[in-house]
């Protein structure tokens, strides 16, 4: 096999790149659905809002894309401690999350998408910036800076995140939820308010997310379908709940897919995402780093 | 009441209601009603798994496009069969092709059905959770197995020509009012199976993995083997659903014919009408499909959709048993002070 040596340099490169952005899209569903048990599949809808947001205020008042996502991100805080609240009141109280709950996200996410729809129509959008557009080159290896500058910031949430969850109160709190949370009731707190705090958290970070998304690719509402797939494979692969498992995960399927994009072509590249999640539940449900 | 008489008094009923339509003269009907009756078989094969086992199916439209699918690539084979197969091959395929839409159904029913075990036998060992996000990724693996699969169009679509008209007997139906046939013979047979399932040990078994799965198994229900009927029952019945879909539009492509809607009407159909009877589905499917149609036409297509998701929450937060539960209860509740005086 004759596969030239930059081409196969690229697109490990690539995939990195695109891997570290997948961490900050799926980190949100590592805090949800891995730690707190809450089937959110209506986070990647939440992300396309994101993008949007990201949108109207860099084509209204021209501010920088990332800026955008730290301005909005107390709202979608406040968004997600709504939603939390919702979810509990009508499912979890009365021990309905299964069935119920699933198909409560799954209404959001299409109720999102379709006003998204009525608003924006089905139109590509995009945002400005200086870092899109030009692109570094280290010998024969390409990285251009609109995949560099999503990848670096996303890591840093996502290590700010281990962080917060390691070595803060509320964290630890956190965490203890996800372990054991009638041990946590007999510690006399109260694990509801916990939740509704990480859940808020976990839709926090999707405005970023979003922002990055409409930095990487112009944005229509329907895209978020395609990450549904991604972040739940990289959730179940990463361990359920554990940042690090999630980042190797993320990278892991950035360089898996960006690998079928470049020798087998780009319209076989979400096939890649899912067939991963199917085989992962399929042989090791409990992941890389599982418990 | 036997399956039998319930088969064909719901047939009868149908029938009626079809030649009712014939004699107002009123084509659009059959449009709309061929729709309608599309979602209640759809809604029905949903709850077969989901109402009655509490297994959610993202991936109905994926079980939907297969049959479709199917009846594309039969269609074309059909159109084309010396170009891919010679001598013998050439010879069977020439005496079964092409094949009348009620064979189609069956076969976008067969392929449908095996996809559907073979899902289940991957995933149903999991909690619940994962086979409802491992359905949805299925969906994208075959639409992107169908996207790029040529012989049936791709991406591009596929056009099919229907005929203009069938004759059936000394009867002559256009082509729309024959699908629509089918479709209502499909609904009767799918409703039927369900109340079957519904009163047999089958149902009995479904409705001890809904409620308490490890309880089911500890005491002996082969849980396993029931979840695997379960999904391949439902998923036959959606490829049956869908199978007819090419003649009825003359031309399919993957992006609609995957798309999402059916997927959230096919849930949350049975979550309004109510989950544990086979009526729920059948009364949210008329309901729900209906009043589509009625927005369709007079408002747009993407309120409609709109409708259908808030529809969704809404019943799901406030009533959580569905209409069919909501009308049981006010029944229980007018019983009950009643026997408290007596």
């Amino acid at each position: 096999m004759g596969i030239p040596i930059d081409l196969l340099l690229n697109a490990i490169v690539a995939g990195l790149l695109l891997g570290g952005f997948y961490a900050a899209v799926t980190v949100g569903i590592s805090i949800s659905f891995g730690m707190l048990d809450v089937v959110n599949i209506a986070h990647p809808a939440f992300i396309i809002l994101g993008s949007y947001v990201a949108y109207i205020l860099n084509a209204t008042f021209g501010v920088d894309p990332i800026l955008c996502a730290l301005v909005a991100l107390p709202a979608f805080y406040l968004l997600g401690a709504v939603v939390y609240q919702l979810y509990y009141v009508a499912f979890e109280r009365r021990g309905q999350e299964a069935l119920r709950g699933l198909a409560f996200f799954f209404g959001l996410l299409f109720i999102t998408e379709v006003a998204l729809i009525l608003v924006f129509g089905v139109d590509y959008r995009y945002v400005q910036a200086p870092y899109i557009g030009p692109t570094w080159r280290i010998g024969f290896v390409d990285l251009p800076l609109r995949m560099l500058v999503p990848c670096v910031v996303s890591l840093l949430l996502v290590a700010a995140l281990q962080v917060v969850l390691t070595r803060t109160f509320i964290g630890r709190a956190i965490q203890a939820v996800a372990q054991d949370q009638m041990a946590l009731q007999l510690m006399a707190a109260n694990p509801v308010r916990i939740k509704r705090i990480a859940f808020a958290m976990s839709i926090a970070t999707a405005a970023l997310a979003g922002a990055f998304l409409i930095i990487i690719q112009p944005v229509e509402p329907s895209v978020g379908r395609e990450y549904i797939g991604r972040v739940f494979a990289i959730c179940v692969l990463g361990g359920m709940g554990s940042l690090p498992g999630t980042v190797i995960a993320a990278i892991l399927l950035g360089v898996v897919e960006s690998f079928t994009a470049t020798f087998y072509g780009p319209s076989w590249a979400p096939a890649v995402a899912f067939g991963f999640l199917l085989a992962t539940l399929a042989i090791r449900p409990a992941g890389i780093l599982g418990r | 009441m036997r399956s039998w008489t319930f088969f064909l008094s719901a047939l009868a009923v149908g029938l009626a209601l079809f030649a009712l339509s014939l004699g107002l003269g009123q084509s659009y009907l059959f449009f709309a009603g061929y729709v309608v009756l599309q979602y209640v078989v759809l809604a029905t094969a949903w709850n077969i798994l989901g109402g009655y086992c509490g297994y959610v199916n993202f991936g109905s439209a994926a079980f939907f496009a297969l049959g479709a699918y199917s009846s594309v690539a039969l269609h074309k084979l059909g159109s084309n069969i010396d170009r891919y197969a010679s001598g013998l091959t050439a010879d069977i395929l020439h005496a079964l092709l092409p094949m009348p839409v009620p064979a189609m159904v069956l076969a976008g029913g067969l392929v449908a059905g095996v996809i559907g075990l073979g899902m289940g036998y991957l995933t149903l060992r999991l909690r619940g959770v994962f086979f409802a996000i491992a359905t949805l990724a299925m969906a994208v693996v075959l639409q992107t197995l169908v996207i790029n699969w040529n012989f049936v169009g791709g991406s591009r679509g596929a056009y099919v020509i229907r005929p203009d008209k069938v004759e059936l007997g000394s009867l002559s139906l256009s082509y729309v009012e024959y699908l629509c046939l089918v479709m209502l013979l499909l609904a009767v047979t799918a409703l039927t199976v369900a109340r079957l399932i519904e009163r047999s040990r089958l149902g009995y078994g479904f409705a001890t993995i809904r409620d308490d799965e490890l309880a089911a198994e500890a005491a002996g229900v082969p849980t396993l083997r029931l979840k695997l009927v379960a999904t391949t029952v439902s998923g036959a019945l959606m490829g049956m659903a869908g199978a007819p879909l090419p003649y009825y539009l003359g031309y399919v492509e993957p992006t609609a014919t995957f798309g999402l809607p059916y997927a959230v009407n096919s849930i949350a159909m049975p979550m309004i009408g109510g989950t544990t009877t086979w009526a729920g589905p059948l009364i949210g499917a008329v309901l729900l499909g209906s009043l589509q149609q009625i927005a369709t036409v007079t408002i747009s297509s993407a309120v409609n959709l709109l409708l259908v998701g808030l529809l969704l929450v809404v019943f799901v937060v406030l009533a959580p048993k569905g209409i069919v539960g909501l009308v049981l209860d006010r029944q229980r509740a007018r019983v009950e002070p009643a026997r408290g005086k007596a």
